[in-house]
């Protein structure tokens, strides 16, 4: 146990001494959230929209020219049919369409009550929900100046309608995924290269011929990734909950879990791409190359798997990033518990299982 | 700069934060020479041989290489040098015509001048038969052996040889001495260091830094003499005990 | 028994067709407390053999044991008793001195104080610098605490891999007074070195070119089986006397050593015949005297058989 502990305690110092790599390691994933969360929620400012309207009486001129006088919008065009809309969305000319029914004005003063239709462009969903929630309260403004001297309230229901992405796909979604990357190249890659370097630094010749078991040496490696990864969770999730204002619906407990598992798998993964590596640079390309593009490109997290090739669909099960993909939207974004994700962590599990014990077996105890 | 000097120092020195590495030193080497520049690890010799090389900057002190200064002209320093490491010398996995090829190009030299010479000298090393087969496979002496070649190819005024024999067989060493010898009566300097002290002894005049400053400079006679010593092992261990500081 | 028994190892590396062969049927002994010298140029197999006895790599052919243990079958055991120090420096370059002491200390499940003893003559020399990163030792400095890592754990048998390449003059004799302690204390010592002059300080040596043995015996031994005349020369220009005795009838061998030329002939020839032949040829300040061969000498001499 002695043993074990000055170990760990060595990882510690190689890898609090190395400022640089410190400093990316726990930067990269604050960096990346913002990135992400920004270049997504945007904020809007004068988006261009079109307005149908066939009835064109005094309400609905009225709320179409508050609807041009706000900040957030610009009134691209008239249409003229409902079937203009689709024309417009694919043209790419706006981003969203108002339109009134036959009589606003005359459901408005007769029922007290009238509907508008915001129809939105929900292939970039955090654009369209801003969109929507922005035309949604000038509506409302609109209703509440018309309303101020009468006993009963005049409404103006908006009915939403998103176009190409109902579910919303992808709002939120980019969190769990940002956390799959972040595990991946925290764990994966720098494991990898610490035990390279170990080899490329000769240290590990030294170490081979001491009575220290292999199995030692790879736990030892695995226990600060392990916490560094775990930070690297927190950070995550209080910038998501608390900056971009992500729900973290779900126990926080399962979620530890399920990154728990994940991070071993990476682990594991790491060590199996240094029992067949020799040097940092060989080591740092095939995390990169080999598992960091499939974690973008098939987890489901930048592209929807049910949209691709059928071979495609496949491999992606052979992806672990995948199934914590899963599992942390599921009980992040969806609040779920787990009986929902039971599938997804027994794989993940028997995939972490077998990699460790892969990659143990593997772990040479001689020279090439 | 008198025309039988083709290097001198003055007062050369580079510091690194409050470390003076090399720490003010003067000497001047004549054309033709065999200039041995010992002194222990961590005396200041590699720091020197890069300020003569034109690769780093001194903090102060004046230094002139082949009639350039080194300051002002490092460019055309390199120009007018060869230089040769025990650490870096030719391309393990660029054949040997290859390696010749590319250095002798890196000095602009004409295909002419090049295709002749390379005949000469895969003759002389006898290499003619394995001139396409990769350097990698060459044993480490004929490596050596061959770098020197490449770093005298565009025939520079001046050699700088850093360690150039370690760990070579001592046949191969000795005919490595020989090709230095050859080069030196051909007219190109030689600027040397070294680990082995027999070698010291074939300089034509060896200098011994300690601790960044140059301790002695004479022949490797001269040096026996003035320290009552046997040999230039001797020489040296009595020199170098003096040393007060370590670094590398 | 002896401390280590090598035989007949053969070592290939690379595929079948292509294979290059570092170790051509090596066999030594080397007994209890000795410090023996395995002394040969770069690429002659030292590494090699080095890690074949500290069970980093399988020989193809050929056996060897290591305190009776084999190096293949029993690595575990082996691990347990030997210290290792190979050819590059190999300690934690990002800790400090006493921090990899103290690291090897625990992964050879004992501590710094309990064998203390042993190591107290060398650490001493770098205790000064202990909160030192290793990586900004000087080269000699470096040496001693490897040493010092690789006795930690009071092994009975220490391996050394070119200890003292790349390292000057000073501090290789300074490490080679370390080992003369070391053996003191009865630990076996099997050490590779490419400098020659260092043969004449180990007990025995074996002199080793192209992955064979050329010879194994005492330094004295060695030189005592030099057969030739040999011969110190010099004269006012030794290049050109060089290629004049190399063409004298009854010269064999003529090359620098040191200040001289070392001549090697045939049993015939006379100091007295040297001087007569360089004055033929013109030159002055002539001094030819026999001489002792030394360990150089005898590994050319071998090289050519």
């Amino acid at each position: 146990m002695k043993q074990f502990i000055s170990f760990v305690k060595k990882e510690f110092h190689h890898i609090l001494r190395d400022k640089r790599t410190l400093f990316i390691l726990l930067g990269m994933p604050v960096v990346q959230i913002l990135i992400f969360g920004f270049a997504l929620t945007n904020e809007v400012k004068n988006s261009k929209i079109a307005v149908l309207d066939p009835s064109r009486d005094l309400s609905s001129i009225s709320l179409t020219g508050q609807l041009d006088a706000s900040r957030y919008f610009d009134i691209q065009e008239e249409l003229h049919s409902y079937k203009d809309i689709g024309q417009a969305f694919r043209e790419g000319k706006i981003k969203l369409a108002v339109v009134f029914p036959q009589n606003f004005e005359r459901d408005l003063l007769h029922f007290n009550k009238a509907q508008v239709q915001l129809i939105a462009d929900a292939s970039d969903p955090n654009v369209a929900t801003t969109l929507t929630n922005y035309a949604t309260a000038v509506i409302m403004d609109f209703q509440n100046r018309i309303t101020r001297n009468r006993k009963l309230p005049y409404t103006i229901d908006t009915e939403i309608r998103m176009l190409y992405n109902p579910q919303l796909k992808g709002a939120y979604t980019f969190v769990p995924g940002v956390m799959a990357l972040v595990l991946m190249l925290v764990c994966t890659m720098m494991t990898a290269i610490t035990v390279v370097r170990e080899k490329e630094n000769g240290t590990m010749e030294v170490m081979l011929v001491s009575p220290v078991k292999p199995l030692k040496i790879v736990m030892a490696k695995a226990v600060p990734y392990l916490l560094l990864s775990m930070v690297n969770i927190a950070s995550i999730l209080l910038l998501s909950v608390f900056v971009l204002d992500v729900p973290l619906r779900g126990s926080l407990a399962l979620l530890a879990f399920g990154s728990i598992l994940f991070t071993l798998t990476c682990l594991a993964l790491g060590l199996l791409i240094s029992s067949a590596t020799s040097s940092q640079q060989t080591a740092m390309f095939i995390s990169l190359i080999g598992l960091f593009l499939p974690t973008m490109m098939l987890s489901g997290f930048m592209f929807p798997i049910e949209n691709m090739p059928l071979p495609l669909q496949v491999v992606s099960n052979l992806v672990p990033a995948k199934w914590y993909y899963r599992i942390a939207g599921a009980v992040m974004i969806k609040g779920l518990g787990f009986g929902a994700i039971w599938k997804e962590v027994l794989i993940l599990s028997g995939m972490m299982v077998f990699l460790l014990v892969l990659s143990i077996k593997k772990f040479k105890i001689r020279l090439a | 700069m008198s025309s039988d000097v083709i290097i001198s120092a003055n007062n050369l020195t580079k510091i690194f934060g409050d470390f003076r590495a090399v720490d003010g030193i003067s000497f001047e080497v004549h054309p033709g020479e065999i200039f041995g520049f010992l002194g222990a690890n961590g005396a200041g010799k590699t720091t020197a041989m890069r300020m003569l090389c034109g690769l780093s900057m001194p903090s102060s002190g004046s230094a002139t290489v082949a009639g350039f200064d080194v300051y002002k002209e490092p460019e055309k320093i390199k120009r007018s040098i060869g230089y040769m490491s025990q650490k870096f010398s030719l391309y393990e996995d660029l054949t040997i015509r290859e390696n010749i090829r590319f250095y002798a190009g890196i000095y602009g030299k004409s295909d002419a001048f090049i295709k002749e010479k390379t005949a000469a000298l895969l003759e002389q090393l006898h290499l003619r038969s394995e001139a396409n087969k990769l350097v990698r496979s060459l044993p480490l002496g004929w490596k050596q052996k061959l770098a020197f070649s490449v770093a005298i190819f565009h025939e520079p005024r001046i050699v700088f040889l850093d360690e150039p024999t370690g760990g070579v067989d001592p046949v191969t060493r000795r005919e490595f001495w020989n090709m230095i010898y050859a080069a030196a009566g051909a007219g190109i300097t030689v600027f040397v260091t070294t680990h082995y002290m027999d070698e010291a002894e074939y300089c034509s005049r060896v200098s011994i830094m300690v601790d960044g400053k140059i301790e002695a400079l004479d022949t490797p006679a001269g040096l026996k003499q003035s320290l009552n010593a046997a040999s230039m092992d001797e020489v040296f261990l009595k020199l170098a005990r003096k040393a007060v500081r370590s670094g590398d | 028994m002896p401390a280590i028994h090598v035989e007949n190892i053969v070592k290939r590396y690379g595929k079948k067709k292509e294979a290059v062969t570092a170790l051509h049927g090596i066999s030594l002994s080397v007994e209890r407390g000795e410090l023996f010298g395995i002394i040969g140029p770069d690429g002659a197999g030292k590494t090699s053999l080095f890690r074949i006895l500290t069970t980093l790599l399988i020989p193809e052919e050929g056996s060897a044991t290591v305190n009776d243990l084999d190096v293949v079958k029993d690595y575990k055991a082996i691990r347990q008793q030997v210290g290792y120090m190979p050819g590059k420096f190999s300690l934690y370059q990002d800790l400090t001195v006493a921090e990899n002491l103290e690291f090897f200390a625990t992964i050879f499940n004992t501590s710094i104080e309990e064998h203390y003893d042993l190591i107290k003559d060398i650490y001493v020399q770098i205790e000064p610098f202990r909160d030192r990163r290793a990586g900004k030792l000087s080269g000699g400095m470096k040496q001693k605490l490897a040493l010092c890592c690789a006795l930690i754990h009071e092994p009975s048998v220490l391996f050394l891999d070119e200890p003292t390449t790349g390292v000057d003059a000073v501090s290789r004799k300074e490490f080679w007074e370390m080992l003369r302690g070391l053996r003191a204390r009865s630990i076996t010592i099997l050490v590779s070195t490419p400098y020659m002059d260092e043969a004449s300080l180990c007990d025995r040596v074996a002199l080793i070119q192209n992955g064979k043995i050329m010879s194994i015996d005492t330094p004295q031994g060695i030189i005592g089986s030099f057969q030739k005349p040999l011969y110190a020369a010099r004269t006012s220009r030794m290049l050109e006397m060089q290629r004049n005795l190399l063409q004298m009838p009854g010269v064999e061998e003529c090359y620098l050593c040191g200040e001289y030329s070392h001549v090697v002939t045939q049993p015939a020839i006379r100091t007295e015949q040297l001087i007569h032949y360089l004055q033929q040829h013109g030159h002055d300040q002539i001094d030819v005297k026999p001489v002792e061969p030394n360990i150089e000498d005898c590994f050319m001499d071998l090289m050519k058989n």
